[in-house]
Parts: C-alpha cells; sequence; structure tokens
C-alpha cells in the first residue's frame, strides 16, 4: 500500500487522497442510514444526481476560481459577481437574459483583470473593492428590496429541468469542465496560465504578455460566477441578494483540496472536480445526519486542516 | 532640533504610505466636524470611537500576519467566538468579571497560538488554514451560543462605551469633577483602550526579536533564516498577537452590545474589513512593511467614510456603491507605486 501510494506523482497524490475520502465519506454515510434507518439513500443513482445538480453551481465557481488560483491570485469577488449576473439576467429577461447575465461577468472580470494587471493592486484587496461596488450598484438597482423578476424558461431549463434522466445542471458543468480542462492543458494561454502563476517575472522576460494572462484569467472567472449565477436564479426561479455569498469559501476550499497550490503555478482540473464532489458530499452526509450548524462547521474545518497535512507540507525553508 | 527634522524626514520618506493615511485621517474627520450640524463634541466622539474600536482591534490582528506575508482569515470568526465566550463569562462579582475578561483574552490568544503551531509544524498556507480554522471558530460559537443572547455586566457595559469621567463615576473611583480631572474627563473609554493595546502590546512586541523577526520574515523569509533569526518562535507569536487583538476587539463587541452572537456573516465581513483596513493603513500585504498603528489609522478611516453618510444627504440606497467605490479608490491609491517604478520587473515581487 506503501508503496503504490509513493508511486503516485506529486501533482496526483492530493486527487487519490481526495478521492479515497470520498470513499471513506461515502461509506460512513451509508453504514449511519443503513443503521439509523435500515436504507441506503446515499448510494442510489437518483439521490447523487440530484446532490450532484445542487454541487454543479459551485463547481462551476470554483472551476473560474481555479483559474485565478493558479496565478497566484484570489478572486474576492465571486459573490456578488454572481448575484450581479442573476440579477441582471432575470432583470432583462427573454431572449437576452443569458447573454447579459454573462456579459455582466465578463466586464467584471474585465475591471478585476485591468486593476491587477495593471495598477499592479493586490487581487485579495481589489476585488474585495470591486466586490461592494457590485454589491452598492445592486442595492440601487433593486430599490433594496427582493427583485420581483423572474427567471426566464431557459435558465428554468438549465437548472432545474432534466434530459435523458440526467439534470441539465450537470451538463452545463461538465461543458465548463471540458472547456476550462482544455484552456489549461491544450491552450498557449493554459501553460502561460502555469508560468505566470510559477514566477510572473520570469514569465514576462519569455516574451509572455502577462499582463494579458491574467486579465483573461479574471475573465474566466467572471463568466463562470455568472454562469453559476444564471443558473441558481433558474434554480431558484430568481434572483435574491446574498445568492453568491455561500459559494466563496467552498470555492477556494475544493480548489485547494484538489491539490492546487495556493501560491499558484501548480493544479490539475481533475482535482478540483474531485474537491467539489468530495465538499458536496461531505455537506449533503452531514446533513443526512441532521448535524446542528455548529458541528458541522467544526468538521467542515478539521477535515480541510487534515487533508492538507496529509498532502504534504510545504518545503522547508533552507536558504 | 535639528536631527528630529532629519529624522522625522527619514522617517516620512521610509513609510509614506502612513503618513500619508494619517494626513488622510485628520483632513476627512476634521471635514466631518466642520460639516457636523452640532459641531465638534465629546458625545460625538464618544459615539464615533465606539463604532471604531472593534475594526480596529480586528484591524490590529489582521497587521500581524499580515508582516509575515501570511493572511490570517480567522480573525472575525475568533472576534465572533470570544464575543460569545464573553457573553457567558462576563457578569457576576467584580472576581468573575475579570476572570471572565481574562479567559475571554486568553481563549482568543491560545486559538492564534493554534493557528501559528500549524502553520509553523504543518508546514501549510496560512491563509487556507485560516480559513480552515475559522469555520471551527464559527463552529464553536455557534455551540457556545446557538442564538443570540447572554449577559454582560451592565456597569462595565456603561463604563467602557462611554467617556473616562463615566468610568470614574460608574466605580466611584474619586470625585470625578476634580479640578485636574476636567482635562481628561472627555476622552472616551474606547479610544484609551485601543491606545493602552497598542502602546502596552504592540510597541514592546514590535521593538523584541521576536517583534523584528516578523518583519525580516516579511520582508525575506530566507535571509531571516540564514541570519539565525527565531522564525518559528516568530510566525507563532505573531499568530498568537493577532488571535490577542481579535480576542480583544471581541470582548469589546460583547461589552458593547451586551450579549453575544454567533454571525456567520459578520465575521466574514469583519475578516474583509479588516484586510481593507490594514491595506488603508499603508501595511503592504507582501508583509514585511508597516504596523499595528498604521492600521488602526486604516480601520479609523474605514469608520469615517461611514458616518459622513449621517450627516451629508445622499439617498440611502446609492450609500453602499459610494461606501464601495470610496474603498476602491483608496486602494488604487496604492498604483501610484508603479509610477515610481524604474525597472518593469520590480512590478513582479
Amino acid at each position: 500500500m506503501n508503496s503504490l501510494f509513493s508511486t503516485i506523482r506529486p501533482e496526483n497524490k492530493p486527487i487519490a487522497v481526495a478521492s479515497l475520502f470520498i470513499m471513506v465519506i461515502l461509506l460512513i454515510g451509508t453504514a449511519y442510514t443503513l443503521s439509523v434507518q435500515g436504507s441506503a439513500p446515499l448510494l442510489s443513482p437518483n439521490y447523487l444526481l440530484q446532490q450532484l445538480q445542487t454541487g454543479s453551481f459551485l463547481g462551476i465557481v470554483a472551476a473560474g476560481m481555479m483559474m485565478v488560483i493558479l496565478l497566484g491570485h484570489i478572486d474576492l469577488s465571486v459573490p456578488w459577481t454572481l448575484t450581479a449576473s442573476a440579477m441582471m439576467a432575470a432583470s432583462v429577461g427573454g431572449d437576452m437574459a443569458l447573454p447579459t447575465g454573462i456579459a455582466v461577468g465578463l466586464a467584471v472580470g474585465l475591471v478585476n483583470g485591468l486593476g491587477i494587471a495593471y495598477l499592479r493592486i493586490p487581487s485579495m484587496i481589489f476585488t474585495l473593492g470591486v466586490d461592494s461596488v457590485l454589491r452598492g450598484l445592486m442595492v440601487a438597482h433593486t430599490g433594496g428590496f427582493a427583485p420581483q423578476d423572474q427567471a426566464t424558461p431557459l435558465m428554468r431549463f438549465l437548472a432545474a429541468e432534466r434530459l435523458l434522466g440526467i439534470p441539465v445542471a450537470i451538463f452545463v458543468w461538465a461543458f465548463v469542465s471540458v472547456c476550462v480542462a482544455l484552456i489549461l492543458t491544450r491552450t498557449s494561454f493554459g501553460r502561460s496560465v502555469y508560468a505566470t502563476g510559477n514566477r510572473e517575472g520570469a514569465a514576462f522576460l519569455s516574451g509572455i504578455r502577462t499582463r494579458m494572462v491574467i486579465i483573461g484569467a479574471f475573465m474566466v472567472s467572471g463568466v463562470c460566477a455568472a454562469i453559476a449565477g444564471v443558473l441558481l436564479a433558474g434554480y431558484s426561479a430568481k434572483a435574491y441578494q446574498g445568492m453568491g455569498l455561500p459559494y466563496l469559501l467552498p470555492a477556494i476550499a475544493a480548489v485547494v483540496l484538489g491539490g492546487t497550490r495556493i501560491l499558484g503555478g501548480q493544479g490539475r482540473y481533475v482535482g478540483t472536480l474531485v474537491g467539489v464532489v468530495l465538499i458536496v458530499l461531505l455537506n449533503s452526509v452531514l446533513s443526512i445526519m441532521q448535524m446542528p450548524e455548529a458541528g458541522r462547521q467544526i468538521i467542515y474545518g478539521a477535515v480541510l486542516i487534515g487533508m492538507l497535512l496529509v498532502y504534504g507540507r510545504g518545503a522547508r525553508v533552507a536558504s | 532640533m535639528e536631527s528630529f527634522k532629519n529624522a522625522l524626514a527619514a522617517s516620512i520618506r521610509q513609510s509614506r504610505a502612513f503618513y500619508g493615511a494619517v494626513a488622510l485621517l485628520v483632513i476627512i474627520y476634521l471635514v466631518y466636524n466642520i460639516l457636523h450640524p452640532h459641531g465638534f463634541s465629546s458625545a460625538v466622539l464618544v459615539q464615533n470611537a465606539n463604532e471604531m474600536a472593534a475594526i480596529a482591534f480586528l484591524a490590529m490582528a489582521q497587521t500581524v500576519p499580515v508582516l509575515l506575508g501570511g493572511l490570517d482569515l480567522s480573525v472575525g470568526a475568533v472576534m465572533t467566538l470570544t464575543s460569545c465566550i464573553a457573553s457567558e463569562l462576563v457578569h457576576g462579582s467584580p472576581a468573575t468579571i475579570l476572570f471572565g475578561m481574562v479567559m475571554t483574552l486568553l481563549s482568543g490568544t491560545a486559538f492564534g497560538l493554534l493557528n501559528g503551531i500549524i502553520v509553523v509544524y504543518g508546514r501549510l498556507q496560512p491563509i487556507i488554514v485560516t480559513l480552515a480554522t475559522g469555520a471551527i471558530a464559527i463552529g464553536l460559537a455557534l455551540f457556545i451560543r446557538p442564538k443570540p443572547g447572554g449577559e454582560i455586566d451592565a456597569d462595565l457595559n456603561w463604563a467602557v462605551t462611554n467617556s473616562l469621567r463615566d468610568l470614574v463615576e460608574t466605580y466611584h473611583l474619586f470625585n470625578p469633577d476634580a479640578g485636574w480631572f476636567a482635562p481628561v474627563a472627555w476622552i472616551p473609554v474606547p479610544l484609551l483602550a485601543l491606545l493602552a493595546v497598542a502602546v502596552l502590546v504592540w510597541i514592546p512586541f514590535r521593538k523584541s526579536v521576536t517583534g523584528r523577526t516578523v518583519y525580516a520574515i516579511g520582508s525575506a523569509e530566507g535571509a531571516a533564516y540564514m541570519s539565525g533569526l527565531p522564525i518559528n518562535r516568530a510566525k507563532i507569536a505573531a499568530f498568537a498577537l493577532a488571535g490577542f487583538f481579535a480576542a480583544c476587539g471581541g470582548l469589546y463587541l460583547a461589552i458593547q452590545t451586551s450579549s453575544g452572537n454567533a454571525d456567520v456573516m459578520q465575521a466574514g465581513a469583519y475578516t474583509l474589513n479588516s484586510i481593507a483596513a490594514v491595506v488603508l493603513g499603508g501595511t503592504s500585504l507582501l508583509g514585511g512593511i508597516g504596523g499595528a498603528i498604521a492600521s488602526l489609522v486604516g480601520a479609523c478611516i474605514l469608520r469615517v467614510i461611514s458616518f459622513y453618510f449621517r450627516i451629508v444627504s445622499i439617498d440611502p440606497l446609492l450609500q453602499p456603491l459610494i461606501e464601495g467605490l470610496v474603498l476602491l479608490a483608496a486602494v488604487s491609491l496604492g498604483a501610484l507605486r508603479t509610477l515610481r517604478v524604474k525597472n518593469n520587473l520590480d512590478l513582479f515581487r
């Protein structure tokens, strides 16, 4: 077992550990339901698909977040980018709803990218500022009330309907995943993201237009948040204040659990997928166990630290 | 006199951002008081100081890990946890009140210590460790106080959230109307508490070897290691100190509101605002430059901006937008640095 573990390449190790942990969660959850209710809902395909459907929103946000984290940056504007896209899409309505939502995401990503790439303001603080500006814009737009606009039928279809027995939202997540994975592994932009994340100065000297790379990555993150927002609005039939907040920290956690280095430059997209599934299943098992919020938060934090300790720790400072 | 002038000039050159922040604070606070319909008064100052105290403590807490080049995403959660602990303990006889306050501060420090130990011996990135421990702190807070409530000694609440004169009067320390006392009687207690913590805890820490090491690690960790500085001790101490400052904030918040509330949203908002305050004060997120006093100033700027909405008539619906734009503009001032850079490569540090 030990020799098998050591043959896995270092960047794949987190993915293997996280996959194992998913099995453990499923086993524990099933053992619990078998002993308490005498049934195993966790293993039924229908239940799992339902969980993945609600997990797809997190998955899409995490895909965009990963691009930014690979650069060594972070996007804290996700909550209100998501909300703003959803609100604008719902209030424009009709055929233009979807393009409007995505355009909002693109615009926010562009502003983020410009501020970070050209003004050289730390992403942590610039995206935070953009987030509060977006919040202000939306408060002014809605007048502080819950908006009355309904999601369009297309948004409802994408988020809540099923196609061939599988929720459409999972198809959307799969599509976004394939796009991001292809961008990261098959395009020069993807390679530039890794290079810039490893050492921006070196990437710049080797002719990569690192500013464009940063702007591009933030635009991907903005679009992903926008797609998640439009879907979430479709799922709950309308947009509402604070719909994006529960997605920020889990998205960062999912990316890091999947083995992406928080300082940038290293990580595989498969890992992020595994990380999202892990968080979604952990949440659903805890809610089956009717764990109160307090215990849930503690377990959540403990799992995150425990997994990171297992993944292997950073190098010791030696020079 | 001449040497003092030179020293001041050198100090200004070395920390432009800090003096810029001080100047900004002085200007906006003066303008605020000029525009205020009733002008400057002790009552206004007391109210302002009360609103600043919690975020100012948190900004000081955030500063120490930031100086290391790290970030502490758990400060808001630790503040929430300690305020819940305080709402359980800080009432009863004077002895139990004192015991409760000490326990509150100790528990926050212990939580920070735990953060530091995980960061150092787990060799993990602070930002992600504190993201996780922040969740644990919120969980513990919810465990202690599933619903908002609790009890804080009423005298303490009155004494700590008012001017010095009320403090003396509440506890019958001496005649509050004594002539020698009059010049300082108007000073708000929260302001004094902030300054006391800054002077008694932060400044000795900064001057110690451990404190200097925190700065050295933020500038160049490898060089600090090669110079034989106690790196591990400094990192653990930095996070423990952050926990202590956060606990001061939590204790103050509990006393101010006379209750504890395990509010997840509030914890997150405080954490993010603490980062903004640190940056506004002129501390570099890359580490090695800045200080807790600077963050104190940054936190005050952040709060004074929101005071303006009370006296200037702006559509309340536009307030969050203007607040956001001001914050964005203030942090964008940091971009002036790019104009001074002679070599493009210096931008990529």
